[in-house]
């Protein structure tokens, strides 16, 4: 059960991504992008992480993934892409170099051993658990990411401003 | 179980294709999706290793990338609008008066 879960959701994650970079249209590319949103949670989820799994879902898909949408329909850009003249070659040497780069990383995977899984502490992946974590050692980053989202509200409010309405 | 070199292979796919996306792509929308793409491709990598090891300090990493994402992709898409509102078009070789 395990087993057809994974590959199904592996296979379905890998052609949504390929569906995601190869589509013409920008709102079709980002529903793609949800589907494999919604397949790595399950994945996550077979990783006993149900709470990596549900912020997944919440933020990426629920917050990030509207955003995206609500930009693209915002601008109702179609393609987007002119005719390439800038640089013939760009199609052929980005796929030579992903395809380079996937060679590279599998083969690096694969001659690591990583030996025998160790056992899970109980409670793994719960709420309860990464909360311990998240609020005994990582106390100081968590504050920090808190400062760099306020950056971020900030930031985007005063990039989209436009100049004749900004404040005398 | 299924073994943890599954889930990076996999993972590595994923971000292979992130980056075949953001290098083949000239809309800035869809490289923008594309570096999402390879976030959650490393983010899978992550809480394989989290489980690999027992140690569930991989899945708090998978959190600060999420915060680390979100804003960047405010910032990200504000940046887009704006290029828009100057140029009225997306395509990121129209972006180009830094070139050298």
């Amino acid at each position: 059960m395990e087993q057809v879960l994974f590959w199904l959701m592996a296979v379905v994650a890998v052609v949504s991504a390929l569906t995601t970079i190869s589509s013409r249209r920008p709102v079709h590319s980002a529903l793609a992008f949800l589907v494999t949103l919604l397949s790595l949670a399950v994945l996550f989820l077979l990783l006993s992480a149900q709470f990596v799994a549900v912020i997944q879902i919440i933020i990426y898909a629920g917050a990030i993934l509207v955003l995206f949408l609500f930009v693209i329909m915002l601008l109702n850009a179609q393609s987007g892409e002119g005719p390439q003249i800038k640089l013939p070659s760009q199609r052929p040497l980005a796929i030579a170099l992903a395809l380079l780069l996937f060679g590279g990383l599998s083969y690096l995977l694969l001659s690591s051993p990583l030996g025998a899984a160790r056992p899970l502490p109980a409670g793994m992946g719960t709420v309860q658990a990464v909360g311990g974590i998240l609020f005994n050692h990582f106390l100081l980053p968590f504050e920090v990411a808190s400062v760099l989202l306020l950056v971020g509200v900030i930031g985007a409010v005063v990039l989209t401003v436009k100049e004749d309405e900004q404040p005398k | 179980m299924i073994p943890s070199i599954d889930y990076l292979l996999l993972s590595a796919a994923l971000f292979s294709i992130g980056a075949a996306g953001a290098l083949l792509r000239r809309n800035a929308l869809i490289v923008f999706i594309s570096i999402e793409l390879m976030l959650n491709a490393v983010n899978l990598s992550f809480v394989a290793f989290a489980r690999q090891l027992g140690d569930m300090t991989g899945q708090v990493y998978v959190f600060f990338v999420l915060v680390v994402a979100a804003a960047e992709v405010v910032v990200g898409l504000a940046i887009i609008v704006s290029i828009y509102r100057t140029r009225a078009s997306v395509d990121v070789d129209d972006a180009d008066n830094l070139r050298g």
